[in-house]
């Protein structure tokens, strides 16, 4: 198929029809509308059902609800819709129903600002709502690379039962950008045993999360968390340049791009400057992490945050490597300018005190 | 000799966790019933709710899901989309629905889903242990309105099936109690209705039931019936308020 040219939300909700989703449960906010006004038009063209929910979270219970029926499904919301969804995330998560949720960061706190950013990181690898659960995070940082990771999220949905999180930005969710979309197979979607379909001929089903035995419901957490440590061999990332690299940026999304052209710049200078990418947030990519930034004195994330990723890359190097960050906020993007001074200054070895005001 | 009075078929053999004199296994079985003489069991997903009706799922014989407190339409909504002619009912109390679930509720009949709600009220919230609800009576004694319920400043009584009647969505608003055999009779008629109405298309339906707490009303089960008919009716007089249109 030919590359088309369209915005990041778009070919997102393009991209979520060929993956086989025919039914999407939304509520509208500013970055990501592009997607639920896409599939109003385009899901019932292949029999699927559009619904704008009275809220975010009875859109993200009409996920559950679709979800538990044994259907592929999706929403999509940005930060402060994210927040009013995560009771029923939460409920999504400990039912083990598989779905797609679609967070296109905002500035925060509070309501914020429309513009983009990546301060719900911790929101979107940590849980989010109450209880030890965990989503599939995956990131991506171009609009061909949301195109591409659509199918994969459902497929992961799927095997593990368990939602999986989309993280963008209002960059990636608003930018038009050529993309191709594979041919169109038919993809063989899971045997679905345990959805409520009506008892015909068998036992009933149950989808619930209710455990009033303790015992019961520790066994239960157990379980996802044995599932959770399964996702492990899921990771994905990107690796660019890190073979010599005596300073390592670390980035996702948008960041990463911005990130990748400081490489560049940096190298023409001669500096020795690597990108690594994590694609996918959770699982992190530790190993790869380690391998990538083997010969770092140095590492540096690059976030639309004021320390989030910064706090995984310490941890998932064992603080072996000193890690700092570089983070802008309010909808505010770095520019490569500012990220290869800080580059600089590291390298360099003026160190300086370091505090949230050498980002700006 | 004969059978004249057996389990449905859609209920399960579990010993129910409700407390001596609750109507919530009168109002089961009703909804198993008509389940049954519809011959849909096998057809039907139910969505329990959070409160004293939490484990209705260990007693409904039918495929089910637990949903977040209030979200109950919600769930529903998204089963039927997705199941158009499976029957999908919710089962909910007034501190799940007339509370933190108004907005699901008023909605899910705005958009004319075609499911059915059977809505349990009790005036309290039961499973918590006695607190205010939104169908609290004026003066009546609760754990959060130890001086009685006032109007100014804890808010009048919701009258939920006179709001859902309102909207156009809504096809079949009913409102009937369960304190004498007649009015479980009546009771049944209602559900069947709401069932029938479903499974013909027509929208959504919705049965308000006047069920009884003697636990957290401090009554015997009996006291309980007479206070329901001496309080509760006044105020949430029994009857149909909303019919489909003929056509």
């Amino acid at each position: 198929m030919a590359k088309v040219l369209m915005k990041g939300n778009e070919a997102l909700g393009e991209a979520a029809i060929r993956a086989g989703c025919r039914y999407f449960f939304g509520y509208p906010i500013t970055p990501q509308n592009e997607i639920p006004q896409y599939l109003a038009k385009h899901l019932p063209e292949v029999g699927g059902v559009f619904v704008q929910a009275e809220s975010e979270i009875a859109a993200i219970n009409m996920v559950y609800g679709a979800a538990g029926a044994g259907a592929r499904v999706m929403t999509s919301s940005s930060g402060p819709g994210i927040s009013l969804k995560q009771e029923g995330i939460s409920y999504i998560a400990a039912a083990e129903l598989p779905c797609v949720i679609v967070n296109m960061q905002r500035g925060g706190p509070g309501l914020g600002g429309i513009q983009p950013a990546q301060s719900d990181y911790f929101q979107a690898v940590k849980g989010g709502g109450h209880g030890d659960y965990k989503l599939l995070v995956l990131a991506p940082a171009s609009v061909q690379e949301m195109a591409n990771l659509m199918e994969k999220a459902f497929n992961l949905a799927d095997e593990y039962r368990n939602p999986v999180m989309i993280l963008g930005d209002g960059i990636l969710g608003q930018m038009m950008e050529a993309v191709e979309f594979k041919e169109e197979k038919k993809t063989s979607q899971m045997e679905k045993p345990w959805a409520t379909t009506g008892a015909k001929g068998r036992k009933p089903n149950l989808i619930n999360s209710l455990f009033l035995d303790p015992l019961e419901l520790e066994k239960h957490n157990m379980h996802l968390q044995r599932k959770y440590d399964r996702m492990a061999k899921e990771v994905l990332w990107e690796n660019y340049k890190t073979d010599d690299a005596e300073l390592v940026l670390v980035g996702y999304g948008s960041s990463a791009r911005i990130a990748k052209a400081v490489v560049d710049q940096a190298r023409a200078q001669g500096i020795k400057v690597g990108l690594f990418r994590p694609i996918s947030l959770f699982p992190f990519p530790k190993n790869a992490l380690q391998e990538a930034c083997k010969y770092a004195h140095n590492v540096l994330t690059v976030e639309m945050s004021l320390g989030q990723l910064v706090e995984d890359v310490r941890y998932n190097l064992e603080f072996k490597v000193p890690v700092h960050l570089y983070g802008r906020v309010g909808g505010m993007v770095p520019t490569t300018r500012a990220v290869l001074e800080e580059v600089k200054r590291w390298v360099n070895g003026d160190q300086g005190v370091e505090t949230h005001e050498n980002c700006l | 000799m004969k059978t004249v009075y057996d389990r449905p078929e859609t209920l399960t053999s579990s010993k129910t966790h409700y407390c001596p004199g609750c109507t919530h296994g009168i109002i089961h079985r009703l909804v198993a019933e008509v389940i049954d003489e519809l011959g849909v069991r096998e057809e039907t997903i139910g969505v329990s709710p959070v409160g004293c009706s939490v484990l209705a799922y260990n007693y409904f014989n039918v495929d089910m899901q637990q949903a977040a407190h209030g979200r109950a339409p919600a769930v529903a909504t998204g089963i039927k989309r997705v199941h158009p002619q499976k029957i999908v009912f919710t089962y909910q109390g007034d501190g799940d629905l007339a509370a933190i679930g108004t907005a699901e509720i008023v909605h899910v009949a705005a958009r004319g889903e075609k499911i059915t709600t059977i809505f349990v009220n009790n005036t309290i919230y039961g499973m918590t242990g006695g607190q205010m609800a939104p169908t609290t009576l004026l003066n009546q004694v609760s754990m959060t309105s130890p001086e009685g319920r006032t109007a100014i400043p804890q808010g009048y009584p919701i009258r939920v099936s006179e709001m859902l009647a309102t909207l156009q969505g809504a096809a079949y608003i009913a409102r009937v109690s369960v304190h004498n055999p007649q009015e479980v009779s009546k009771a049944k008629k209602a559900i069947k209705k709401a069932f029938e109405l479903q499974m013909a298309g027509i929208g959504f339906t919705f049965v308000e039931i006047l069920s009884t707490c003697p636990t957290n009303w401090g009554y015997t089960p009996k006291e309980s019936l007479k206070w329901l008919v001496d309080n509760m009716i006044p105020v949430y007089p029994l009857g149909v308020k909303k019919m489909p249109e003929e056509r």
